[in-house]
């Protein structure tokens, strides 16, 4: 098997089509307490981010709804799974970890400092993505929008490109 | 049915992709270069290499007569009455702009209409909109049907006195619709009104004679006939183009300048300000020499028994749905597959060395009205041959493998 191939079999590994094909939380919550559109004007995906925050400050509840690719839609699915139940600060270091695998598959330690073992296994199943760089954006959209979601100040609309 | 087995005339089909022979089918996008054009650029670069219209010296006067023989290339090519209706341009973007910019400025008023398709390129929109915020113009679409038809009856129905202009694509490079331009055309001009022809994705799969078609204005870019980017064309009608204002300030366009007043050369010069992609134009001459010394109607008839190829072979696959399936089309396949992203397939097609476009094409109304966000578009060129339709067809199998 080539190296392509392989890389191709990472980018589609099971889990990443199966939130493709069956995305979790694919529905809105209204009312929430944060809302916020991403969208990709190269390839027309779009999508919408809600939030519902608990009295403790924690995200109670993560929803979305839009089109996409089976990255980006496995990526949202992901996402708001892993959302529940963190705080703002949390889910911002969930980002930066992201980010920071989808360039390179050398990460530094620190970075997973105080992540849940989960959360880190389905980040790096996405992270297949830095071999296809023009699919990144893809990979990532869902974060940009939930990083404009928890910025109160931020115009509720983040495109990646 | 036999190619016209061009590929070795193509430097690029040398290479494999991702361990396979490379299938293109992204020539709507942009075309290949031939070995021709490549040598062409190279020996003017090497050889003959100045600026223009300037220079009393040898090479200055080799290049000047090769952009001014280009020209005729191009006149010759499509048909035109004289050679200074041909005006160089960076691409079909820029001459719309320009016609958007000088003609249109001049000619429409608030409450003017500029009539436009359902179906057209961004380039073909968003000029005309910004000249609708300058002069309170209106644009009236004329919708396509759910199967990327135009209609010349829904054509007709948008035409009225206060139309000013028809602005439409020859081929639509989202579906591959060839619009009734011939129709349109007449009955426009019937109403006295201009008709502005996009022919970016016609004039490499048809032989074009704007005579014949009696367009004013008719626009295409040099890289998708072969030849390199950043020059393109703006034909226009002798008389409309020396009533033209110009578009651009600057050196070349001038016949003499003080600080009170400036007289502007006559067609084409007025429209060519600054110095040119001199390069450039002799390289579109060489894909228009080469495209002919193959013969249009020889590249049209190839393209098309492919085109009927590979909408049945793609066609028939179960999971795929074919979008744009008006009567006449060229040269373009667009399609869209069950349950499965354009993206995902052109990422899995690209590891086995094909390459197509996924996306909105830049025809984002054209997507809107037949409710889709993106489609998978495969777009032939003169290069293509039925094994390259055959290789489509086996990865869109993997891609369903895959997506199971």
């Amino acid at each position: 098997m080539s190296e392509t191939d392989n890389d191709l079999r990472e980018l589609y590994q099971d889990m990443i089509l199966d939130h493709g094909k069956r995305p979790r939380n694919f529905h809105v919550i209204d009312p929430a307490d944060c809302e916020a559109v991403g969208h990709n004007p190269l390839c027309g995906d779009k999508l919408v981010l809600f939030l519902r925050v608990g009295e403790d400050g924690r995200i109670a509840d993560a929803a979305f709804q839009g089109t996409g690719c089976a990255i980006s839609v496995a990526s949202a699915s992901m996402m708001t799974e892993m959302l529940k139940g963190k705080t703002a600060a949390e889910a911002k270091k969930l980002w930066a970890y992201f980010e920071a695998v989808c360039k390179s598959n050398a990460t530094p330690a620190d970075m997973t400092e105080g992540l849940a073992e989960d959360d880190i296994d389905r980040l790096q199943a996405l992270s297949g993505v830095r071999h296809y760089p023009v699919r990144v954006k893809c990979a990532t959209l869902a974060w940009r929008t939930l990083e404009s979601a928890l910025d109160p100040k931020a115009v509720k609309k983040v495109a990646t490109e | 049915m036999a190619g016209l087995e061009l590929k070795k005339d193509f430097p690029v089909f040398g290479q494999k992709i991702h361990g396979h022979p490379l299938v293109y089918l992204d020539s709507g996008a942009s075309a290949q270069k031939p070995r021709h054009v490549i040598d062409a650029l190279t020996r003017f670069y090497e050889t003959d290499y100045a600026n223009i219209h300037r220079g009393v010296h040898d090479l200055s006067m080799r290049a000047t007569d090769a952009y001014d023989r280009a020209r005729g290339v191009v006149q010759k090519f499509i048909g035109a009455a004289h050679e200074d209706e041909i005006i160089f341009t960076r691409g079909a973007t820029e001459s719309i702009n320009l016609v958007a910019a000088t003609w249109g400025h001049e000619n429409l008023r608030e409450g003017d209409e500029i009539v436009l398709t359902q179906l057209e390129h961004h380039a073909n929109i968003v000029p005309w909109q910004m000249l609708r915020a300058q002069t309170g113009c209106v644009l009236r679409v004329v919708p396509i049907q759910s199967n990327g038809d135009v209609l010349l009856e829904d054509v007709l129905a948008a035409l009225n006195a206060k139309t000013k202009l028809v602005s439409v694509a020859h081929v639509s490079n989202a579906l591959g619709t060839v619009l009734p331009v011939e129709e349109i055309i007449k009955a426009a001009h019937d109403k006295g009104i201009p008709v502005l022809l996009d022919g970016s994705q016609a004039v490499s799969h048809r032989s074009v004679d704007v005579q014949k078609l009696d367009a004013d204005f008719y626009v295409f870019s040099g890289h998708k006939i072969y030849g390199p980017t950043g020059i393109g064309v703006l034909y226009g009608k002798r008389a409309i183009l020396r009533d033209m204002p110009p578009y651009q300030g600057g050196g070349d366009m001038i016949a003499s300048v003080t600080f009170e007043e400036t007289i502007y050369q006559e067609p084409p010069m007025r429209f060519e300000a600054g110095t040119p992609p001199i390069a450039q134009v002799v390289g579109l001459a060489a894909a228009l020499d080469y495209v002919s010394s193959i013969g249009m109607d020889k590249i049209a008839a190839h393209e098309d028994a492919l085109l009927a190829y590979a909408t049945q072979v793609i066609g028939e696959m179960k999971g795929v749905r074919l979008i744009g399936t008006a009567p006449r089309k060229a040269g373009i396949l667009s399609f869209v597959m069950d349950g499965i992203h354009p993206h995902d397939i052109g990422t899995i097609l690209d590891s086995h060395g094909i390459a197509i476009r996924a996306g909105h094409h830049c025809a984002q109304p054209a997507m809107e009205a037949l409710g889709l966000a993106a489609t998978v578009r495969a777009s032939l060129g003169l290069y293509n041959d039925e094994a390259d339709i055959n290789a489509l067809a086996v990865g869109l199998f993997k891609v369903q493998g895959i997506f199971g």
